[in-house]
């Protein structure tokens, strides 16, 4: 009997299906819609992380964001791939800012496309729940009474 | 061996690199202990992840001189 094994290629060449950016000037969601649009696509979701101008209860002034610019890249485009994997994506861009950031200003831009709108709010759900845990990017949120590092301390 | 600093790593050690002695063949862990030997303050962070040219690295990984390392205090981008 001729058992004939066929291997399926799981990381297809992602690379014009993902943009990945960080940036010091101020993000655009226009950008990444205009990237992720795809004329496969059925849905497309957008998440935008916006700087909050409260924290437990105290007035923020403005946030600061530094990176390590080459592996916070690296692990966002790990984050697209694992998404890309998991979900139907058509495509994916993952913008981040650095710098200072009033209230109100776009800290990052997640878009997906997807052929329905499932698989694109959970693909985006998982991956700015990942950025937040992996990609090495650090916030100082600065007080009228001083400025403290994100989740540094318990 | 010089060791890249962000966030409140660079505000313990009081710039954005420091210097610990390299031993051929040292692991992650022994960097671990030394940095955490020379700067006590980063046993109080919730966490301190070690990275090797670009990489999140195991305790058991051993460390080249040629290495890019970087500490990695809590994340918290997005």
């Amino acid at each position: 009997m001729n058992s004939k094994i066929e291997f399926k290629k799981i990381n297809p060449n992602l690379e014009n299906k993902i943009d990945i950016q960080i940036s010091d000037k101020p993000l655009s969601e226009q950008i990444c819609l205009d990237f992720v649009s795809h004329p496969g696509a059925g849905g497309i979701v957008n998440f935008i992380g916006t700087v909050r101008n409260q924290t437990h209860g105290k007035s923020v002034i403005k946030l600061e964001f530094e990176a390590y610019v080459p592996m916070a890249l690296s692990e966002m485009r790990k984050i697209a791939e694992r998404a890309a994997q998991r979900w139907p994506v058509q495509k994916m861009a993952i913008h981040h800012r650095i710098g200072t950031l009033a209230i109100g200003e776009i800290a990052v831009v997640i878009s997906v496309a997807c052929p329905h709108r499932k698989a694109a709010f959970e693909a985006c759900s998982f991956a700015i729940d990942i950025l937040k845990e992996t990609v090495p990017i650090w916030k100082k949120e600065f007080f009228e009474d001083g400025a403290v590092w994100v989740a540094a301390h318990p | 061996m010089k060791i890249l600093t962000f966030g409140i790593a660079k505000d313990i050690v009081g710039g954005s690199e420091m210097d610990l002695p390299y031993v051929e063949g040292m692991t992650v862990l022994a960097l671990k202990k030394a940095v955490l030997g020379a700067y006590p303050q980063f046993e109080k962070l919730n966490s301190l992840a070690i990275a090797v040219n670009n990489e999140y690295a195991d305790d058991d990984l051993q460390i080249r001189l040629k290495d890019e390392i970087v500490l990695i205090p809590p994340v918290s981008g997005g």
